[in-house]
């Protein structure tokens, strides 16, 4: 629809402004990306063989998409809803005559869509010029690539709605951040791969939509991972919008009710 | 055939409010909105009047669907605003004071294409319509500047164009000059009067502000304690609160005598050495022309004007007859 | 009696401002009003102790690939770690409110701190001691001891004299990142994020074995962020792990001096900043 069309650009523009923030996001993300590189190939090198099914290009490869698409990709979220929720503000969303997830979720597509180019090419130019890149020569991977992103885009940013959602219930959220954070931080496959865990810690992460969320993507474009685990993505798509709905139907009840 | 715009009936919204702390927290029930009845049709301009806690902002929430009520009925445009509440969006337009309907770091101008498109507004429906409001509300001086930038002023008249857009059955308006310097404000007035004229739009206004009442609204109701204190026009509001006008007369020469005045007249001032009296008079009782009479009949009249009671004093005789009836302070 | 002390007790106003006084005051207070938040306060602590031992799993999985990683086993990347956690746990404890000098500056409350009469550091600094943070220390701290009793290290006098000051040259040299970061902020308003390459870049980097990082990498974080001066030299000289390039084992006591002179640095720049804030400056 044209509503989500039109919020989906205000996303982009709202924050293709940041050009500083974008300009410092990259630094970091650069000295980071360095950092990373080198544990991952020390590892690798010292195993003498590859790990988890990276060989030493592959791992560069790895930590340079990651690096790039950690703007794209909201991993560590916002509690801008939160906030609405707290000064009353999200009144205001509800006052709109389209659905407040929808307009949510359009603006966050929109924000990624932003990030995307300036991020991720700046990574990926220094990757090939420094460490290394592995990428697949034939188009299907980047095609699956798109799709697996946007639904990587998607899922953080709904679970990280749920987590700002509990402010309706709740008064201090900032618990719930942290320990989101933490798992998060884990479970994604942002410093080490999901495939280098050990037995036990992988099962964990694959019960959860974590890795769906950041190395699905990444595996996609490398040609390693393909439609399975975009369904999967997919599934846990349609999981979390289904909370995501329960939880703001039953949050606007309580509010309407108790009033907020 | 046109529905009653709004329609509300015993309506009542209660809180619970939690005194104290600890061990000693005790619970006590507040009635922000006490048996409201009010019944506002097409193309009228309500002045909603009432002080901070009177049960404004609840009523407003109420009408528009983010607050249920505790009992009674509200029907907005036909429809029930909380179930109701996307589809009636489509109809009304709310302006508050403290949030804010557009984007907040967008320029004020991108916030309208997004609404026109919820709005599902044919393109050159929505350009045109924004270039009336643009020009009618004198935005084009900052609408290439983040929402979060502009000054209070500059914000409402945004706010005013986003609620306004897509041509709403009814306009609801929280203080909606408030932060206006006078030319704006009166801009603004003239504004709203002309979309009432032209589209039919009704209007809800709440305001402390006596003259957006007097020079847009032909109707007041005036809200105290959770309940109506009083719905009526101006002219109504002065001969319920029987408060005084008063006469000014110029004369020729002063009074040689203390001047004979009928009951329910009395002079309050004397200017010029007795030649300009001030004669307040109670309406109910005289008219005019009796108390005139009766100083024509003891000297010459060269001049007179005749002074309105302030609004703000019948509003706060309003509210001092009402204090009585008060149960308990509504929560903020 | 009451009357004779009331008297006698120098009235407020005129006792000097000293930094002792603000210090006892504020960071007093802040305590109090954190302690009292009993249930969130525990779980606070209880998360960041969480988040440090997550971070250690991290650690955990990549020498858990490869057993001898940056020339160090397990148990001596994990006297690293944990040595890196109580520096970083303390220096945010006591400096992590530099941090959100974004927002202060955003908001416009630097104004308000800059017309008191003591220092804008000062302030900023005793504005809001997080207790919680000394969750990561803890975790550090137990980390850190109980790795260098299993490392079967050969305690002589000036290895115990290493383990005890090797913390607080890491306190010093966090601090001192934390600094420049915040004074970052005086001159680019949306670099939040460069500055944070150094801090939180610096606190990765000492918390894994160097020899595993690149060589540029690891020079850089030696001589120019001297991240691998808070833990790992020190960790590597205390279990006489093997030392990569460009680092000799007298470096493992350059923590203390290296994080005084950065600070003097670092000083020096901070005050520029307000300098060039303010306008004062050129």
């Amino acid at each position: 629809m044209r509503a989500y069309w039109e919020l989906a650009k205000g996303g982009y523009r709202r924050y293709a402004r940041y050009r500083t923030a974008i300009l410092a996001a990259l630094i970091a993300n650069g000295a980071f990306g360095f950092i990373r590189a080198s544990l991952l190939m020390t590892a690798i090198t010292t195993a003498g063989a590859a790990v988890g099914g990276y060989d030493l290009k592959q791992a560069s490869t790895y930590v340079w998409l990651g690096q790039g698409l950690l703007g794209a990709i909201p991993l560590w979220g916002a509690t801008e809803i939160a906030t609405r929720v707290k000064s009353g503000e999200i009144a205001m969303d509800f006052l709109r005559p389209v659905a407040a997830l929808g307009q949510w979720w359009a603006a966050d597509l929109g924000r990624a869509a932003s990030q995307v180019i300036p991020r991720l090419v700046p990574m990926l130019v220094v990757g090939t010029l420094t460490t290394g890149l592995a990428l697949p020569r034939h188009p299907l991977p980047y095609l699956l690539f798109v799709v697996s992103l946007v639904l990587g885009v998607s899922l953080t940013f709904l679970a990280w709605t749920l987590v700002n959602l509990l402010a309706m219930w709740v008064v201090e959220i900032r618990g719930y951040h942290a320990l989101f954070m933490i798992v998060m931080n884990l479970l994604t496959g942002l410093l080490v791969p999901v495939s280098w865990f050990p037995g036990w810690l992988r099962t964990l992460a694959d019960a959860t939509p974590f890795p769906s969320m950041f190395q699905t993507p990444i595996d996609v474009v490398m040609g390693l991972a393909g439609l399975e685990a975009i369904g999967v993505q997919a599934v846990w798509l349609v999981a979390l919008v289904g909370v995501a709905q329960l939880m703001l139907h039953r949050g606007t009840r309580k509010l309407v009710i108790h009033g907020g | 055939m046109s529905t009653t715009i709004i329609d509300a009936e015993e309506l009542t919204r209660e809180f619970v409010v939690y005194d104290g702390g600890g061990l000693r927290r005790t619970r006590r029930v507040v009635r922000a909105v006490d048996g409201l009845t009010l019944r506002v049709e097409p193309g009228e301009a309500v002045g909603y009047i009432g002080a901070n806690g009177s049960g404004k902002s609840t009523t407003i929430k109420m009408v528009s669907g983010i607050l249920t009520p505790t009992s009674g009925s509200v029907r907005t445009c036909g429809l029930r605003p909380v179930p109701d509440r996307r589809v009636l969006a489509r109809r009304i337009g709310v302006v508050f004071g403290q949030r804010s309907a557009l984007w907040w770091d967008l320029p004020l101008e991108e916030s309208f294409p997004i609404l026109a498109a919820m709005h599902r507004m044919p393109r050159a429906v929505w350009l045109r319509r924004f270039d009336v409001l643009a020009d009618e509300l004198d935005l084009s001086s900052f609408l290439a500047r983040p929402v979060r930038t502009l000054s209070l002023g500059q914000r409402m008249r945004g706010e005013v164009a986003a609620a306004l857009l897509h041509s709403p059955a009814l306009a609801v308006l929280d203080e909606p000059t408030i932060g206006l310097d006078m030319i704006s404000k009166e801009n603004l007035r003239r504004f709203l009067a002309r979309e009432r004229a032209e589209r039919g739009t009704t209007l809800l206004l709440t305001t402390h502000d006596m003259g957006d009442v007097q020079r847009l609204c032909d109707r007041m109701v005036v809200i105290d304690g959770g309940r109506v204190a009083f719905d009526g026009t101006e002219a109504d509001l002065v001969a319920t609160t029987d408060a005084e006008r008063i006469l000014v007369v110029d004369l020729e020469e002063p009074l040689t005598d203390v001047v004979r005045l009928p009951d329910g007249a009395s002079v309050t001032a004397t200017e010029a050495d007795g030649a300009r009296l001030s004669i307040a008079f109670r309406p109910r009782q005289l008219s005019a022309a009796q108390v005139l009479a009766a100083v024509q009949a003891q000297g010459e009249v060269v001049e007179l004007s005749l002074a309105e009671p302030a609004i703000e004093d019948l509003v706060r005789r309003i509210y001092a007859s009402g204090a009585s009836h008060t149960a308990s302070p509504p929560p903020l | 009696m009451a009357d004779a002390r009331a008297q006698t007790r120098t009235p407020v106003d005129l006792a000097p401002v000293t930094w002792w006084f603000m210090v006892r005051t504020m960071v007093g207070a802040r305590i109090r009003a954190q302690a009292g938040f009993r249930s969130s306060f525990a779980a606070d602590l209880a998360s960041q102790l969480l988040l440090a031992a997550t971070e250690f799993v991290e650690i955990y999985v990549l020498l858990h690939n490869a057993p001898v990683f940056g020339g160090m086993n397990l148990a001596q990347a994990t006297v690293v770690y944990g040595l890196a956690c109580v520096a970083f746990g303390v220096a945010d404890m006591l400096f992590g409110q530099l941090d959100s000098m974004h927002s202060f500056i955003r908001e416009g409350r630097l104004e308000t701190l800059l017309v008191r009469p003591t220092s804008l550091l000062l302030q900023l600094v005793t504005a809001d001691v997080q207790l919680r943070r000394l969750g990561r220390a803890a975790f550090g701290l137990a980390a850190y001891l109980f790795a260098l009793s299993i490392c079967g290290v050969e305690w002589t006098p000036d290895k115990i004299a290493l383990a005890a000051l090797a913390p607080v040259g890491g306190i010093l040299i966090f601090g001192a990142l934390f600094l420049a970061s915040g004074s970052l902020h005086f001159w680019v308003l949306d670099g939040q994020q460069a500055g944070n390459a150094f801090v939180y870049g610096g606190r990765y980097v000492s918390s894994v074995p160097a020899g595993a990082l690149m060589t540029p990498v690891r020079v850089f974080f030696t001589f120019v962020v001297p991240a691998t001066l808070v833990a790992f030299v020190p960790s590597a000289v205390l279990v006489d792990a093997p030392l990569p390039e460009f680092t000799t084992a007298g470096m493992a006591w350059l923590g203390i001096p290296v994080g005084l002179a950065l600070w003097a640095v670092v000083l020096l720049v901070w005050r520029a900043g307000i300098r060039r804030y303010t306008g004062a400056g050129g």
